[in-house]
């Protein structure tokens, strides 16, 4: 297990080694380090201190040097626009994104898996064709549209909810959420129903596969045969039974949902860390940019690596396998 | 060849004798209502992206022919110049359908452009991977498997970060996001097939390495690399417009669909819907209709599975 997890970690920093050099050769050997780094309004004096602080002068293995001492200080430049260190900006926005993905992860499982057993227990039904054709819909519509439909309709045409912005916050724990508050939680719907389609269409057809599988088996049969309620049986039986790849996938995907936030937050003007990167990326403003990647890969990897690791607790195989190999 | 130009009009899908594996294809893939008519959508929308100067009403991007005063017009109302704007007009005065067929243009280029870079790099990648193993093979896959743990969009903002704006800039990020995917099922496949008995009278035979892959390895690795193909191009048709909606992606000299419906956002709040949704319902169009077309071709190059 700890030779697993060891060598599980390795690879880790391996990872991480090999973003940090991608990330670094893209912004100081493909691009101008000069134009990147500092900003076009600094004057000779502010440059050439700026150039001798990220060691432009120095040769290019001096200078990856640099940039390591430096990100591992947690020192990843100063925003030109906000003139405030990149990693504080991020870490302010941060909040907002995963309170964003956390709606939406309980949201897709809470629609998704009920859904999904339904169709999965009468796969004939209209209904369930119904909701198969949607998880289709769900796959190929792209997140975006699908958000500016949300506002057209819900927003403009109705004028049910808010379009943009997160609403009245109040602190938790010091932080900022919105899901507390009438208002903050009529901001936070479309959003977080945008962000979940996709991760709902994927639930849907997890729980029906699962539950097809699981009904041809002999506990559901046994169970029935004993003359359980059918409500029982579905509620304790099959949904024990069909949980474990599900909440695998959602787990897995969480990931992906904070990476996706950067197209529902620019529809929706949600002010979360994907607002900040697409702004900064259009203002120029690197350092934002530069630090944003390197987080967002951080938390990849940990999220990888955490999910490894649970695997490998779950299903012993897993780790045979890789140790043998 | 005259079996194939016969057997490719639809209108006949049962043939009396299915003879050649090609026909029970061709026959296969219309028994699905659905499929048949995607794939009639599809011919649709590749006809006007081709030919989309000739049958616009107006060139969207000659001055000459714009006005600024049919700016914002509903769709249905007359235009300036007496034709009917059918989808509306937006900001500069446009007509919405023409702007349409060209965003398509594009769209579509960029998609299949990139599908098929990335086809080519990640096929080669992964057959070499498949055909000598060891070491090679290890090394390919964990940089695909590692690629993989990442999310498309994620990787293709990095690339866009880094390489900043262009047309070829977007197509070398959508080829980095897709050439694992082809590796990876190619591999799968050419692993199969290297264990079969033809593969071992090609090496018996000591032909030469690269004369057993492409004329031995590579034809029977075909049919999922075209399943593959078709959607990982709906997908890079989607990525690409998602990037142009976000303003990371195609400049706006290169006006596809995705820059078409970022360009009418501004102009929903106020209830002009049609800027943004017929591009959307084009765009929309596209992707499904190629989705489905990749899913019958699947169900029927994959003889194990049941539907």
């Amino acid at each position: 297990m700890s030779v697993f997890i060891l060598r599980r970690l390795m690879q880790s920093v391996v990872v991480v080694v090999v973003m940090s050099l991608i990330v670094f050769f893209g912004v100081n050997v493909v691009g101008d380090p000069v134009d990147l780094l500092i900003s076009p309004e600094a004057d000779q004096a502010e440059i050439e201190a700026t150039i001798a602080r990220l060691g432009l002068d120095r040769p290019v293995h001096e200078q990856y040097g640099y940039f390591v001492k430096n990100a591992l200080q947690g020192d990843l430049g100063k925003s030109f626009i906000f003139g405030e260190p990149a990693l504080k900006l991020i870490a302010q926005r941060m909040p907002a994104t995963l309170e964003l993905a956390f709606v939406s992860l309980i949201m897709s499982a809470f629609v998704g898996i009920p859904l999904g057993v339904f169709a999965g227990l009468r796969p004939e039904a209209t209904t369930s064709k119904v909701i198969m054709a949607g998880s289709i819909l769900g796959f190929s519509l792209p997140t975006f549209w699908v958000g500016l439909m949300f506002i057209m309709v819900f927003a403009v045409m109705l004028g049910w909810l808010p379009s943009t912005g997160r609403g009245d916050t109040v602190d938790l724990f010091g932080i900022p959420v919105s899901f507390l508050t009438l208002d903050g939680l009529s901001h936070l719907f479309l959003p977080a129903l945008n962000l979940a389609l996709f991760k709902m269409s994927l639930v849907i057809r997890l729980a029906r596969a699962g539950t097809r599988e699981a009904i041809h088996q002999d506990y559901i049969k046994f169970a029935r045969a004993k003359g359980l309620s059918s409500r029982r049986v579905v509620l304790v039986h099959l949904m024990k039974n069909i949980m474990i790849p599900v909440v695998t996938v959602l787990g897995l995907e969480f990931g992906n949902l904070i990476a996706f936030s950067v197209v529902t937050e620019t529809v929706f003007a949600w002010p979360g860390m994907g607002k900040l990167l697409i702004d900064s990326i259009q203002l120029l403003d690197r350092p934002v940019v530069v630090a944003y990647l390197m987080m967002i890969v951080l938390i990849f990897i940990i999220i990888n690596l955490v999910v490894d690791i649970l695997y490998s607790v779950l299903d012993p195989r897993v780790r045979l396998k890789d140790i043998k190999a | 060849m005259s079996v194939i130009s016969e057997q490719a009009a639809p209108a006949e899908p049962v043939p009396a004798k299915p003879e050649s594996p090609f026909r029970r294809f061709v026959a296969a893939y219309f028994e699905s209502r659905i499929a048949t008519l995607a794939l009639a959508v599809l011919a649709v929308i590749v006809f006007i992206a081709l030919f989309a100067p000739l049958i616009s009403p107006q060139d969207p991007y000659d001055l000459g022919e714009v006005t600024i005063m049919d700016s914002r017009l509903e769709p249905g109302e007359a235009m300036f110049s007496g034709t009917t704007a059918v989808l509306g007009t937006d900001g500069a005065g446009r007509d919405m359908l023409s702007a349409i067929f060209y965003g398509l243009r594009i769209s579509l280029g960029v998609g299949v452009t990139s599908g098929v870079i990335a086809l080519i790099i990640g096929m080669s990648i992964g057959l070499a991977a498949a055909y000598f193993g060891g070491r090679t093979d290890a090394v390919i896959m964990r940089i695909v498997d590692l690629q993989l743990s990442f999310p498309a969009i994620l990787v293709a903002l990095i690339l866009v970060a880094i390489l900043g704006k262009g047309i070829d800039k977007i197509i070398i990020a959508l080829v980095v996001v897709q050439w694992a995917y082809y590796a990876r099922t190619v591999r799968a496949s050419a692993l199969v097939e290297r264990s079969k008995e033809y593969m071992e009278a090609a090496n018996c035979l000591a032909l030469p390495h690269a004369r057993i892959v492409f004329r031995h390895l590579l034809p029977n690795c075909l049919p999922p690399m075209i399943v593959v193909g078709t959607l990982e191009t709906a997908r890079a048709i989607a990525l690409e417009a998602t990037l142009s909606f976000l303003g990371v992606g195609l400049p706006q000299t290169e006006p596809s669909l995705g820059l078409l419906i970022s360009n009418g956002f501004e102009y929903m709040m106020s209830g002009k819907y049609w800027i943004s949704f017929f591009p959307g319902v084009a765009l929309l169009v596209t992707i499904v209709s190629i989705n489905l077309v990749g899913d019958q071709l699947r169900d029927v190059l994959n003889p194990r599975l049941e539907r």
